[in-house]
């Protein structure tokens, strides 16, 4: 899923500096698993907002709405009613969702209530970790499935680097060097001659922004 | 020949090679590279110019090796892969060439954290075996990275670091050997303080049949005080400093502790050059560069040949 | 067993403090409440076994909350103790007004009254 952590109270304060009425969108998917995102944080948030704000003379008011996914035009439809008597919208979803939301609403200023952060696992309830960059191309079948792009702090395909230090990443000794996990998978599985050759340098395919149109379908403009 | 540098030339006609370090300023300061050449000036093959070593900004290697040129030394350019992609790396190797630099070393670099920027982007466009296959390729089939050719392709003698003391040690050589799969000429270790454990990864080399593919140079740094010895050990990831090293320093006078270090480096030096797989030393006497002229007179590696 | 508290207390029971929720403290300061306070089972004795600790965390966070908006922290508290003592239950109670008096009425009390 998309994990992201919710901004500072203080930025989110001074990003509605000015706004007198604003509604607080939260999404029911990936935010709302990782718990930054979701119904009960939009209404946290708003009740700091509202409380901090009386506290400043300087009363807001505050509608709360949390769609099933900010990510997809179906579920977008219901706020477009909605949002008309608001001066802007403060989004709670990922990155991707904010900007669907600025996109339907043009005309709307659209402001991020979260920091969108990685593509990651739940290891607990309120645990999050990075497992994926998304890069395009993956390495998994040949890394005992464990992403060097992402676990390794240097990205490297030809690990691990002389700076690995008794299993530990060298920036960090909380942080397992990747490429000295992949080496123990691999050695387990009797697969090591997969990291003896070398690997060649990658055409990076996540330069610029990706689209997917999947086999069968078009883009909505090509379908007219 | 692949490059006709002197280290190229040294090592080609059975030389035991013996290379040099120097950091450029972290200003532009020129004397101060200028005097710290003075030192090593007859003393060593050539020089390792480092590459914003330990992530932090100094003078440009490439240009720091310009001056040592015109100084009459060779440098060996140090390319980390933190700091530039494939377009600035394959520039920069244009234009060093093109001012007569002739080998180059091809690292990773420190994470930037470790440095003076710690929040800087990382590039990592490539990694160091990758780019020691870039710079081959350059070389020997005179292409840009994605084909294209190059005209006049720079002729570079192609080093790379290893780290025998880093885990998991059986995959060392096997590191060792994908850096000579992907081309490198000549290797210099890390820092070897452990003897032990580098006997056992040369022996592996040498049963691999590594080193007679490609000239193993080994990393001595003399310490300089007990202080400067219990900082390798406990703070410098990768580096193995036995406790023995550190009472044997401790067991002279607070005086002789110095004097210690370069005769223990010395020693090593010896051991070497009887050692089966090793072509030379890569002696970092970081910021002691004038001890150099006595190091390499107590090592008994002088005089230096000269080879046209 | 009749005990003397103070009378400015509104108790509202739980099943269990880990029933507790952010929300449930934050709107109480929200609407005005001068402070409010969880009362739970010793920690250990939790029948559900980690709902006191649960509670606490949650009265941690929305203590954090409450420094961010511009509020006193020790405006929200977790008590704990074990069933029956009455004496301790009074006593704590004294101890949460005591402190809520020094701090002062919670300056959003005017808006509630307003709304
Ligand atoms: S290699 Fe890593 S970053 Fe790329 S797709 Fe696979 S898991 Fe994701
Ligand atoms: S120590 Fe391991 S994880 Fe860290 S940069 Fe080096 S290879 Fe990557």
């Amino acid at each position: 899923m998309i994990v992201a952590e919710r901004k500072p109270f203080e930025e989110i304060k001074e990003m509605l500096k000015g706004y007198k009425k604003v509604l607080s969108v939260g999404c029911g998917t990936c935010v709302a698993v990782c718990l930054t995102g979701g119904e009960k944080e939009v209404a946290v948030l708003n009740a700091e907002l509202d409380m901090a704000r009386k506290l400043e003379e300087d009363p807001i008011e505050l509608g709360a709405a949390t769609i099933e996914r900010q990510c997809d035009r179906e579920y977008l439809e219901v706020l477009d009613e909605m949002v008309k008597p608001y001066e802007a919208l403060l989004s709670m979803a990922c990155g991707a969702g904010i900007q669907f939301l600025a996109e339907r609403y043009p005309d709307k200023p659209v402001l991020p209530a979260v920091d969108t952060t990685f593509i990651g696992v739940n290891q607990d309830v309120g645990w999050y970790e990075e497992r994926c960059r998304s890069c395009s191309a993956c390495v998994l079948a040949w890394t005992g499935g464990i992403c060097p792009v992402t676990m390794c702090a240097k990205g490297l395909y030809n690990g691990p680097c002389g700076g690995t230090d008794q299993g530990k990443c060298e920036i960090s000794q909380d942080q397992p060097c990747a490429w000295f996990e992949i080496y123990g998978r691999l050695a387990g599985q009797d697969r090591l001659d997969l990291i003896k050759r070398f690997y060649a340098i990658v055409p990076w395919k996540n330069q610029k922004p990706r689209t997917l149109i999947q086999p069968g379908y078009k883009k909505p403009e090509q379908a007219k | 020949m692949k490059s006709g540098s002197n280290l190229e030339k040294v090592l080609r006609a059975g030389h035991f090679a013996f290379t040099g370090e120097l950091g450029p300023p972290r200003g532009t300061t020129a004397e101060e590279i200028v005097e710290k050449c003075e030192h090593l000036k007859g003393m060593v093959d050539a020089v390792n110019i480092t590459d914003n070593q330990t992530a932090v900004v100094r003078m440009a290697s490439w240009a720091a090796c310009l001056i040592l040129i015109q100084e009459g030394l060779e440098p060996n350019f140090q390319m980390v892969c933190r700091d530039r992609n494939r377009l600035a790396m394959q520039a920069d190797i244009l234009g060093a060439y093109t001012h007569g630099v002739r080998n180059m070393l091809c690292l990773t670099g420190d994470h930037c954290m470790f440095g003076d920027h710690p929040d800087a982007m990382g590039v990592f466009d490539i990694d160091s075996i990758q780019l020691i296959n870039m710079v081959k390729t350059m070389r020997d089939e005179g292409k840009f990275q994605t084909g294209a050719d190059i005209e006049d392709p720079p002729k570079i003698f192609i080093g790379a670091a290893a780290n025998p003391f880093a885990e998991p040690y059986e995959w060392r050589v096997h590191r060792l050997d994908k850096k000579i799969e992907a081309g490198v000429d000549f290797i210099q270790t890390q820092c070897i303080y452990n003897m032990d454990r580098f006997r056992k990864w040369i022996e592996q080399a040498n049963d691999m049949g590594l080193t007679e593919k490609v000239y193993i140079l080994a990393g001595v740094t003399p310490m300089k005080n007990v202080g400067m010895a219990r900082y390798m050990q406990k703070k410098v990831p990768g580096i193995e400093v036995p406790e023995d090293l550190i009472d044997r320093l401790k067991g002279v006078g607070k005086k002789q502790v110095a004097e210690e270090g370069i005769k223990i480096a010395c020693e090593q030096v010896e051991e070497f050059k009887e050692m089966k797989g090793v072509h030379g030393v890569h002696m970092m006497a970081i910021e002691w560069e004038h001890k150099v002229p006595q190091i390499a007179e107590q090592a008994k590696v002088l005089p230096r040949p000269q080879i046209d | 067993m009749r005990l003397d508290y103070p009378t400015n207390i509104k108790i509202i029971r739980v099943p269990c403090t880990g029933k507790v929720d952010v929300m449930h403290l934050l709107r109480a300061i929200q609407k005005g409440a001068d402070g409010v306070y969880a009362v739970g089972c010793l920690e250990g004795n939790c029948h559900y076994n980690e709902g006191n600790l649960r509670a606490r965390e949650r009265v941690d966070h929305v203590r954090i909350l409450l420094e961010e908006i511009g509020l006193e922290a020790d405006r929200v508290r977790m008590y704990n103790l074990s069933s029956g003592e009455g004496p301790t239950f009074a006593a704590y109670a004294k101890e949460m007004t005591d402190n809520i008096r020094e701090l002062g009425p919670n300056p959003l009390k005017k808006w509630a009254k307003t709304h």
